[in-house]
């Protein structure tokens, strides 16, 4: 019966089921594990629920609470710190060390290893260092560096205002790497024909880097921009791993959007709540990953 | 004299510029590994002499190894990480390359829809997901399983885009040819295709093995069970239990790092074209 049918249909149709079967294990798979639980997460955002008793319809009620919460803003502005800071540094000394990198003959993969190393380290291992570097005196190696070149011992990790970029520092150290390296392959990509015929023009170096390095790598800063944007913003490895107990302190001063939705979640099992800030993170990742599709759109 | 003159000539040609910029990268260079080199260190240095702040250990130990080793279930961990990140490459080459090859490769009506929806995850965070994710594992049983931990990452919309990529590539007739030949179309992807997109696929893996060894959050979330962590939830774990033993901390750092650093010294020109790769076509 069925090698009959299977006979009867032209080479197009048996081409055609033949992609469906091999794309029936996966279809169920997008939808099961990606597509219902994202209508979920917006279905669970209206609920008032505590993951054990029953489920209760509160329509907008969480986005309301979580707008008046003053401590959604405070981390709210946390998170867009570590984003507003953490990605012009990180592309700035990413192309600072492409760009002389990609002149240098003289063990230059043995150069480019040291920077891409630590982008292969484990974010929960690293955060143990660099919590360690962090401690006062005797064993802080950062304390003990700046004291001897008589700078007072600072606070890091404990303080309001240091805890932020201490945090900072070890997600752009490790992320750097990989920035290095793409932007080498962006500079390579640029027709030599270019430099040559500007070197004719008599441009100058800077002129150079201005004018045809730094335009032609468009399409790579844009790249990289949103890449290290969407991943700052939804920083949370580290800011678990070195604030006191995972709680973003002192005083959520290190907290981000990421940590205040495990919180609710799964300590405090506010999962209407927590939803709803999901929600929020997912709509501004949208809107920054539609800005690049609008930058990156072709020109007719 | 005439030696002299040339040696002149060769200084001359030796730019200074050039010479400071190696020797800035070369320090910026050190800076960078300036971390893993003190982990190293201190793993082999007695508690006491941890206050020492020299890179090298006055009376290397293996007795911080020895500690975790018996003291924690570290092993237990590395191999429950090795497991979860193994079964997920697998999937994720096998699956992958499978739906990017049929995107590339056939026309059927609805293919546009199947690509777009499966591109359109990559814009969906993980985390909008988690909370599902944990009321799913919960309904079923998947907390404290294998399966709970590796079920997000079984397939990529990236993974599926980037062998697409790929894999529009080859030409069309030699599809063909193996198809007039009477080849099955499973044997020509598996056959023919595959060992043709072999750099990006072992990219691929790479990248998504590197990603599940040190993810965090969801096994974080999808475990309680300490015979069930991951590396990274393991070592988390140690807030408070080991927290002023950095000495002990270190230890179990480097052996989470040592790893994925002994893959990358092996591998390094293939992971290196590969990020390249990933990141030109992605």
């Amino acid at each position: 019966m069925f090698v009959s049918f299977w006979n009867k249909l032209s080479i197009n149709q048996k081409l055609a089921i033949t992609a469906w079967l091999f794309l029936a294990v996966p279809i169920a798979f997008y939808v099961i594990i990606r597509f219902y639980p994202t209508f979920e997460a917006f279905y669970v955002s209206t609920l008032k629920w505590n993951l054990l008793g029953a489920k209760k319809y509160i329509g907008l009620r969480n986005y309301e609470k979580i707008f008046a919460d003053e401590d959604f803003w405070l981390v709210l502005s946390n998170t867009f710190k570590y984003a507003g800071v953490g990605v012009p540094i990180s592309l700035f000394l990413a192309f600072s060390i492409a760009y002389f990198l990609n002149e240098i003959n003289r063990w230059h993969d043995f150069i480019r290893a040291l920077y891409f190393i630590p982008f292969l380290t484990t974010a929960v291992a690293m955060a143990w260092v660099w919590k360690w570097f962090y401690q006062p005196m005797p064993i802080g190696y950062i304390n003990y560096f700046l004291t001897s070149v008589g700078i007072p011992a600072q606070p890091f990790l404990k303080s309001v205002h240091q805890g932020l970029y201490a945090i900072m520092a070890p997600a752009v150290w490790a992320g750097l790497g990989f920035q290095v390296i793409i932007f080498i392959a962006g500079i390579r990509a640029i027709p030599r024909s270019y430099y040559e015929a500007a070197e004719i023009d008599g441009a100058g170096r800077w002129q150079i880097l201005r004018e045809i390095t730094l335009p032609s790598l468009k399409p790579t800063v844009i790249f990289l921009t949103v890449v290290s944007t969407i991943g700052f913003l939804r920083i949370f490895d580290q800011v678990y791993s070195m604030t006191t107990n995972g709680s973003g302190g002192p005083l959520n001063t290190t907290k981000p959007l990421v940590l205040m939705i495990y919180e609710f979640a799964f300590d405090e099992f506010k999962l209407g709540r927590a939803a709803a800030l999901t929600v929020i993170l997912f709509v501004i990742l949208l809107v920054i990953s539609m800005f690049q599709l609008w930058l990156m759109r072709k020109k007719p | 004299m005439i030696d002299q003159a040339s040696r002149i000539a060769y200084l001359e040609k030796i730019q200074p510029g050039k010479i400071i910029i190696w020797t800035l990268l070369f320090l910026g260079g050190v800076v960078m590994i300036t971390p893993l080199a003190f982990m190293i260190s201190t793993s082999f240095k007695t508690g006491t002499e941890v206050f020492n702040l020299g890179i090298i250990p006055e009376n290397p130990t293996l007795k911080n190894y020895i500690f975790i080793l018996n003291e924690s279930k570290f092993l237990r961990w590395m191999l429950n990480s090795l497991w979860v990140a193994t079964f997920s490459t697998v999937s994720v080459v096998f699956f992958d390359s499978l739906v990017g090859y049929t995107l590339a490769k056939f026309t059927f009506r609805g293919q546009t829809i199947v690509f777009v929806a499966i591109l359109s995850t990559l814009m969906i965070p993980t985390e909008m997901l988690i909370i599902p994710w944990y009321m799913m594992s919960r309904e079923f049983g998947w907390i404290d399983t294998y399966w709970g931990i590796a079920f997000p990452g079984l397939m990529t919309g990236f993974g599926t885009f980037l062998m697409r990529q790929f894999f529009m590539g080859l030409p069309d007739e030699l599809i063909e040819a193996a198809r007039i030949d009477g080849w099955s179309e499973f044997a020509i992807w598996s056959k023919i295709a595959m060992p043709l997109v072999v750099p990006a696929l072992s990219a691929l893996a790479i990248f998504h093995f590197l990603g599940n060894w040190t993810a965090f959050i969801w096994p974080l979330i999808v475990t309680n069970d300490p015979d069930l962590y991951t590396i990274p939830v393991g070592l988390a774990s140690f807030n408070g239990e080991f927290e002023t033993d950095w000495e002990i901390v270190m230890t179990a750092s480097c052996l989470a790092t040592l790893p994925t650093l002994l893959v990358f010294l092996l591998l390094q020109k293939f992971i290196i074209r590969g990020v390249m790769l990933a990141g030109l076509k992605g």
